[in-house]
C-alpha cells in the first residue's frame, strides 16, 4: 500500500486529519556519518567487494548494490565490544596477507574466482574453528555475540558473512528485491500456495 | 472548584489507569490523571510506525552505547532502536536488586499498554479459589461470578478477538472473530487432540488486536503488521492511547498531566481518607498537591506499592496498608522461558502472507479435573508455526550465488511454544525501600528481592516435558526441549503487592479494591492480584478497574466516601 494511500485510510477510520503527516512521513533519522565510525570510504568499498563475494549479483542485486560495506562499518563501530571489533579489523587484514600469500596479490586484485576459493577456504576454515561452540550460526544478529576476556571468540570470516548478510537482507535492495515485502499485508491468510522458487518474506 | 481540585485522581496511565480514568469521567467525574512521563499522542507520535529494518541506523540492533544505558533491559529482547524510548531511563530511575529482577517500565502516557503481548484471557471459577482450597496465602475475597460480569463489559470495550472453545479452564467471553491458526498450527492441532482426547488444546490466542473495525471509536481492524509496539495508526490493537483515552477525553472531564512523578498520598488520619496527592513535576522539580475525593492507584503493581510505601509514614512507618503486614510483599510474575521446538515435514507447497500479531494457546491442562501432580496449580503455553526465512541456518552452503538463492527462499515449517506459569504468592518475595539509593528527583529507590521457590523449580520440569511430549505426540521431527534463564519481572506481569483479602490483618485491600486503611483509595493494578493464576493478566486489571469504579461512584453518591 502506499503512504499516500494509508494516510487516506487512517484519516477516514480516524476522523483526525492528519495536518502534513509529520509523525507518519519515514523518519528524518540522522544516519551515522562514515567519520564517526573510524572507517574510511575505502575501508568501505573494500567491505563491499569481500561482502559481494558471499551474496553476488545475480539476476537480482548483490551485496555491493546494497552499499553492505557502508552498514558494516556502522555495526562493527556502534554495536560491536571493544573486543569483536579487534577480531574483525584483525581479520580484514589477516584476509590480505592470505590473499598476497596464496596469489601474490592484494584482494582487490583478485579475479572473482580466486575471490571465490578463498573465501570458500576461509568459510571451511571458520566452520572448523567454531565447531562445536555456538557460533557457527552466521545469520544471527550481530548484537547477539559479546564474548568475555576469557570466552572462545567466533573466527573472523564468520563476523564477515554475519555483517553480509545481515546488513543485506535487512537493506532496502535485499528486502525488497530479493526477498519480498509487503508494508501493509491487511489480512492473514495461513495457507498461501507456494511453489519452489517464490521468495521468502523479508519480515 | 478550585484549580487543584478534582473529585477523582487517576495515578498512570497505563491499561488499569486509562480504564480508571474512562470509567470514573464517563460517570461524571471531573477526573486529574497523572502520568510521570512524556506525553505520546495517538497516531501522531508513532513516530517508527512505519519504518523497516534500513531506516533505522543500526538496522534496529542496539548499539554498545545502549547497552550501557540499559544494563538492565539488555538482558533481554526489548533493546532496539525501533522502541528506544519506550523504557524508564535506567539511570534516573534507579532500583536495588537483591536478587536478579529484569523490570521493565514504560514512564509515558499509556505506559506498557503501548508495548504489551497483548494475549487476553479470564480467569477461571478454580482461580478464584485455589489459595482457600490448598492453604496459601489468602483467599480472594471475590468469585468468578463476581467478575464475570466485567468481563464482559470490557471485552466488548477492549476489542478482544478469540474462540469460544466452551472450557471450563478457559472460560469464554465477548469475542470478535479469532485470528486463524495456520495450516501447520491446524494439523498439529487436531494430531494433538486425537492424541490426548481432548485434554489438551491446541486453540487460536486470544488477542486484544480487533478483526472487526470499531468505527464508532475510531479503530480500524489489524492489518497484519505485526509492529504493534511502534503503535499503531490503526487503532488495531488496545491500548490507552487508542481507546480507554479517547473516551475520556470525549466526556470532556479529564485533565491529563504528563511528566507528573507522585511522590505521596495525603492523609488524613481523623477522617482516615487519603485527601488527596503531592506530586513533583518531573522537569521542574516543584512539587504541587492536588486535592480529590478519591484515588486510584494505577501505578503498575511495583509502583503502586512504592508509592503507598511514601504515604502516610507519620502514622505507619512502612507507609499506607502497611498495618496488613503484607504491602511489597507476595511479588509474582508468571515464570517462563521454558518449552520446546519442532520441525514439521510436508506442507512445501503452503507458505503464509500477513504477519499475524498472535499465536496459538494451549490452556492448562496441569493440576486440572484428575490430573494430580507433585506441586500446585499449572501452566499454559503460547507459540507458533512457520516457514524459516533468510535467519535459518544452511550450514552446508558456503559463499556466492548457491548461499543467496537459498536464503532467498523459506526453509522448512518449524514449530515452537513457550510455557508461562503461575508462580504462587510468597510471603518473603517482595519489594520494599531503599535506605540509600535514591531516583534523580531524590525519592528512595525499590529494592526488589524476589526468586523462584520449589513449586515453581518443580513446575519447571513439566513445563519442558510436556511441550516436548505434545509435539511428540503430533509426530513431529527433531523435537527439542529447552528451559532458557529465567529471572524474576521477565514475564513483564508484576503482581501481588498490595493483595485484595477478606481480613485488613492480612490484605491490603478489600472485595472492591478499596485499601482498608482508606476506603476513598483504590488499587486496581497487578499489586491488587491474591493469586497470580496462569493466563496474561491484564484483561482481569481492565474487569476489576471498571468494577472498582463503578463501586467508587455509587459510594460516593451514597456519601459513604
Amino acid at each position: 500500500m502506499e503512504r499516500r494511500d494509508l494516510l487516506k485510510l487512517i484519516a477516514t477510520a480516524t476522523g483526525v486529519a492528519l495536518v502534513g503527516a509529520r509523525a507518519l512521513a519515514y523518519n528524518t533519522v540522522s544516519p551515522v556519518p562514515l567519520s564517526a565510525t573510524k572507517f574510511s570510504q575505502k575501508d568501505v568499498a573494500l567491505f563491499n567487494e569481500m561482502a559481494e563475494v558471499i551474496i553476488p549479483q545475480t539476476d537480482t542485486p548483490g551485496a555491493k548494490a546494497a552499499n553492505v560495506g557502508q552498514i558494516m562499518a556502522i555495526l562493527v563501530a556502534d554495536c560491536y565490544t571493544s573486543k569483536l571489533q579487534k577480531i574483525f579489523k584483525d581479520g580484514i587484514t589477516k584476509i590480505q596477507t592470505r590473499s598476497k600469500l596464496e596469489f601474490k596479490k592484494e584482494f582487490l586484485l583478485l579475479t572473482p574466482t580466486q575471490r571465490n576459493t578463498l573465501f570458500q577456504a576461509l568459510d571451511s576454515e571458520a566452520k572448523a574453528h567454531n565447531q562445536g561452540k555456538h557460533y557457527h550460526i552466521a545469520t544471527e544478529k550481530p548484537s547477539k555475540w559479546e564474548p568475555g576476556t576469557d570466552e572462545f571468540t567466533p573466527h573472523y570470516f564468520t563476523l564477515l558473512k554475519q555483517l553480509t548478510l545481515y546488513g543485506f537482507f535487512t537493506s532496502k535492495e535485499g528486502a525488497n528485491k530479493v526477498l519480498r515485502y509487503v508494508a501493509t499485508p491487511g489480512r492473514y491468510d495461513g495457507a498461501l500456495s507456494y511453489k519452489k522458487g517464490d521468495r521468502a518474506w523479508a519480515t | 472548584m478550585a484549580d487543584n481540585a478534582y473529585d477523582a485522581i487517576v495515578v498512570g496511565s497505563g491499561i488499569s489507569g486509562g480504564w480508571a480514568a474512562k470509567e470514573l469521567t464517563e460517570k461524571g467525574l471531573k477526573v486529574l490523571m497523572l502520568e510521570r512521563g512524556k506525553n505520546i499522542e495517538h497516531i501522531k507520535d508513532y513516530k517508527n510506525a512505519n519504518k523497516e529494518a534500513w531506516d533505522y541506523p543500526h538496522r534496529d540492533l542496539p548499539t554498545q552505547k545502549m547497552k550501557l544505558d540499559y544494563p538492565v533491559i539488555k538482558r533481554d529482547y526489548p533493546l532496539n532502536e525501533s522502541t528506544q524510548g519506550m523504557w524508564a531511563n535506567e539511570k534516573e530511575n534507579p532500583y536495588v536488586e537483591k536478587k536478579r529482577f529484569d523490570w521493565y517500565r514504560g514512564y509515558h502516557v499509556g505506559g506498557r499498554s503501548l508495548t504489551w503481548g497483548r494475549q487476553s484471557y479470564r480467569l477461571n471459577k478454580e482461580d478464584f479459589i485455589a489459595n482457600a482450597k490448598e492453604g496459601v496465602a489468602v483467599d480472594w475475597p471475590i468469585r468468578y461470578d463476581d467478575i464475570a460480569p466485567w468481563y464482559n463489559y470490557v471485552e466488548k470495550f477492549a476489542g478482544i478477538s478469540g474462540n469460544r472453545d466452551g472450557l471450563d479452564v478457559l472460560p469464554d467471553g465477548i469475542f470478535q472473530p479469532a485470528m486463524a491458526l495456520n495450516c501447520v498450527e491446524q494439523t498439529v492441532a487436531a494430531r494433538v487432540k486425537k492424541a490426548f482426547k481432548g485434554s489438551r488444546q491446541i486453540i487460536p490466542g486470544r488477542t486484544a488486536n480487533i478483526t472487526q473495525a470499531m468505527p464508532e471509536h475510531g479503530r480500524m481492524r489489524c492489518q497484519y503488521r505485526r509492529k504493534c509496539w511502534l503503535g499503531c495508526p490503526f487503532g488495531g490493537y488496545f491500548s490507552t492511547q487508542s481507546s480507554t483515552l479517547p473516551a475520556a477525553m470525549q466526556t470532556g472531564n479529564l485533565t491529563l498531566r504528563p511528566f507528573s512523578i507522585v511522590k505521596e498520598i495525603l492523609y488524613n488520619k481523623d477522617k482516615k481518607r487519603a485527601t488527596g496527592v503531592e506530586i513533583i513535576d518531573a522537569e521542574t522539580k516543584q512539587t504541587y498537591v492536588y486535592k480529590s475525593k478519591i484515588i486510584f492507584v494505577n501505578a503498575s503493581a511495583l509502583n503502586s506499592a512504592w508509592l503507598l510505601m511514601n504515604s502516610a509514614t507519620d502514622l505507619w512507618q512502612d507507609g499506607l496498608g502497611s498495618s496488613s503486614g503484607e504491602l511489597g510483599h507476595n511479588v509474582m510474575d508468571h515464570h517462563f522461558q521454558v518449552g520446546a521446538s519442532a520441525e514439521v515435514e510436508g506442507f512445501e507447497d503452503k507458505y503464509i502472507y500477513g504477519r499475524r500479531p498472535n499465536g496459538f494457546y494451549i490452556p492448562r491442562f496441569r493440576n486440572w479435573g484428575n490430573d494430580k501432580r507433585g506441586y500446585l496449580r499449572g501452566f499454559g503455553y503460547q507459540g507458533s508455526a512457520g516457514r524459516s526465512s533468510w535467519r535459518q541456518n544452511v550450514a552446508e552452503l558456503s559463499v556466492g550465488a548457491e548461499l543467496k538463492e537459498a536464503l532467498s527462499e523459506p526453509g522448512g515449517w518449524s514449530i515452537g511454544m513457550t510455557a508461562f506459569g503461575e508462580m504462587l504468592p510468597n510471603h518473603s518475595n517482595r519489594a520494599y525501600l531503599s535506605n540509600t539509593v535514591e531516583d534523580k528527583w531524590g525519592l528512595p529507590a525499590l529494592t526488589l528481592d524476589v526468586e523462584l521457590k520449589q513449586n515453581e523449580i518443580k513446575m519447571r520440569k513439566d513445563m519442558q516435558q510436556d511441550a516436548v511430549e505434545i509435539f511428540e505426540s503430533a509426530g513431529l521431527k527433531n523435537v527439542r526441549g529447552w528451559d532458557s534463564d529465567y529471572g524474576p519481572g521477565m514475564g513483564i506481569h508484576e503482581m501481588g503487592t498490595a493483595r485484595m483479602g477478606r481480613d485488613p490483618k492480612t490484605s491490603v485491600l478489600n472485595a472492591h479494591n478499596q485499601m482498608w486503611d482508606a476506603l476513598n483509595v483504590f488499587v486496581t493494578d497487578g499489586a491488587c492480584m491474591t493469586s497470580a493464576s496462569c493466563v496474561n493478566p491484564s484483561l482481569t486489571y481492565m474487569a476489576l478497574t471498571a468494577r472498582a469504579a463503578d463501586f467508587a461512584v455509587a459510594e460516593l453518591k451514597r456519601r459513604n466516601l
